[in-house]
């Protein structure tokens, strides 16, 4: 199992690092499809760790939302325009630098915890498990998480509406 | 002969079982089903449109599949010059996957001899469905966007606005089925029904909209936007010729037999049958086949249906597809859930 463990992380640091930082290709659909790579791979990682509710809702929700990402690079994007683009100096010195600060504190973080005691990988009724928590412990969080999409989809609906002109709305 | 295999660890036995099953489900049940559905929908549209159909090849054209694969296999498999070629090879072995994956939690059976009949029973099973099938859309917008030509790219971008827009009519009609069941294991929801209370008497509603959802899903007419062919030519597959066309085919009729499969198991009890002890775990490996047997028949009913529908309705409108999708059946399925969850509140709540 843990043979699975290493291939699954590595192809989801390179499919990550190809999303950002492909050598071979500046075309953003070829990005899009390195984020679905890069999704897929992590849902392994959580069924490694018995979580079967969260690999189905990981590739169910984010690649199936990929697609519509793909879309908007398809329609808003002029690709060809952003295929000649080379990597600039500046850009790529600050997002290294990102990184490495992030690295930093993970590193950091990791080696300060102690190893507790292992919590029991427990893999029946987990989904009944999560929605009873979702409903009672963090029945707040959840709500306010629903709110702020609502807001969102709200913002985007309200956003993407042609304004009416003045005839039209008499 | 059978000794080495004793001697393996129960999980080095438990793989090899599972690979087995892959196989033989694949490839001896699952692709001559499909090659011979593409028979069927032939010979069904002759008889529909009062003509006589493929009946050259062997008795009754059952050889037909031998003859349509030969032929994708020799013709010429052309590439345009301005298609982009590394998506322009994916994206038919894209189209084609994830209908084949689906069939891994789909429980065929209830045993044979001292195995599951089921390939892979996850606890989530109806959740991994919907994300692979989530999946199978990537396919389809590919093939539009590497052909780098007009009719391929509107046929990609339809079904990419109507495959989202369905799956969440498909995804919510089913919701009130697994309040019912209480669990979302494939394998459970069979056992909820082997009294004979099939789902699709529970919850009609849910059936209709996961029905049509179905159709929608698999671009099969009265929704074949994708590919109309008045209006887009091919549609997705214009450019495509050769096995690269026929992967998108045979695509269509792998998701056709994966979504039956679906409906099967959710709402007509997947292999049971409400009488003769039919609906009791099997003891016998005869016993086993036989209800693997009426899981198959009670599918390639719903291919029939499939078929037939396609050659009786005209395809709608594009944009009678959306209102459809989202002022009619996303409302009905809320509603149905809210009725759902009232009437398990008043029945078991409290």
């Amino acid at each position: 199992m843990e043979i699975l463990f290493y291939i699954f992380s590595a192809l989801t640091l390179l499919c990550g690092l190809l999303v950002v930082f492909n050598p071979f290709s500046r075309n953003p659909v070829t990005s899009a499809m390195f984020l679905v790579l890069t999704i897929i791979c992590m849902s392994g990682l959580f069924v490694l760790l018995k979580a079967f509710f969260l690999a189905a809702v990981q590739i169910l929700v984010y690649a199936g939302a990929v697609i519509v990402l793909f879309l908007f690079v398809i329609m808003l994007m002029n690709i060809k325009e952003e295929e000649r683009q080379r990597f600039r100096k500046f850009g790529t010195f600050l997002g290294a630098a990102a990184v490495a600060g992030l690295a930093w504190i993970l590193v950091t973080t990791v080696m300060n915890s102690r190893t507790g005691e292992r919590s029991v990988a427990n893999n029946t009724g987990e989904t009944k498990e999560l929605g009873e928590l979702l409903f009672t412990n963090y029945v707040l969080p959840f709500e306010i998480v629903s709110l702020l999409l609502l807001v969102a989809m709200v913002g985007c609906i309200l956003l993407s509406k042609t304004p009416e002109t003045e005839e039209e709305a008499e | 002969m059978t000794n080495w295999f004793y001697n393996l660890t129960p999980n080095e036995q438990f793989a090899i079982f599972s690979l087995l099953k892959i196989v033989i489900a694949v490839f001896a049940v699952v692709l001559p089903m499909v090659a011979y559905s593409v028979v069927a929908e032939r010979r069904i549209s002759a008889w529909i449109q009062d003509r006589i159909g493929p009946n050259r090849v062997g008795p009754f054209g059952l050889l037909q599949p031998a003859a349509d694969g030969l032929k994708f296999i020799l013709k010429e498999d052309f590439t345009p010059a301005y298609a982009r070629k590394v998506y322009f090879w994916l994206a038919p072995a894209v189209a084609m996957v994830p209908a084949l994956m689906t069939l891994a939690v789909i429980p065929f059976g209830s045993k044979l001899g001292s195995q599951q009949a089921v390939i892979a029973d996850l606890n989530v099973g109806i959740l991994f469905t919907f994300g692979i099938v989530s999946l199978g859309v990537y396919g389809i917008v590919l093939a539009g966007y590497a052909s780098n030509s007009k009719y391929p790219f509107l046929g990609g971008i339809r079904s990419s606005a109507q495959m989202i827009s369905y799956e969440i009519a498909m995804g919510m009609s089913v919701i009130p089925v697994f309040m019912l069941v209480g669990d979302l294991n494939l394998s459970a929801v069979i056992e909820y029904q082997k009294n004979g209370m099939w789902l699709i008497l529970k919850q009609p509603i849910a059936f209709v909209i996961f029905l049509v959802a179905a159709f929608a899903e698999t671009n099969r007419l009265p929704f074949d936007m994708p590919e109309a062919e008045s209006e887009l030519v091919g549609g997705y597959h214009t450019e495509y010729s050769s096995m690269k066309f026929a992967l998108f085919f045979l695509g269509e009729y792998a998701a056709m037999i994966a979504v039956s499969a679906m409906m099967v198991v959710l709402f007509l009890g997947g292999w049971t049958l409400p009488f003769a002890g039919l609906n009791e775990t099997a003891e016998s490996l005869g016993m086993g086949l036989l209800q693997v047997g009426i899981f198959i028949g009670k599918l390639l009913l719903f291919m029939g249906l499939f078929i037939w529908v396609r050659w009786m309705l005209p395809r709608f409108r594009y944009d009678q597809l959306m209102d459809i999708g989202w002022k009619r059946f996303v409302p009905l399925a809320l509603a149905n859930i809210v009725v759902t969850a009232i009437y398990l509140y008043l029945t078991h709540g409290k």
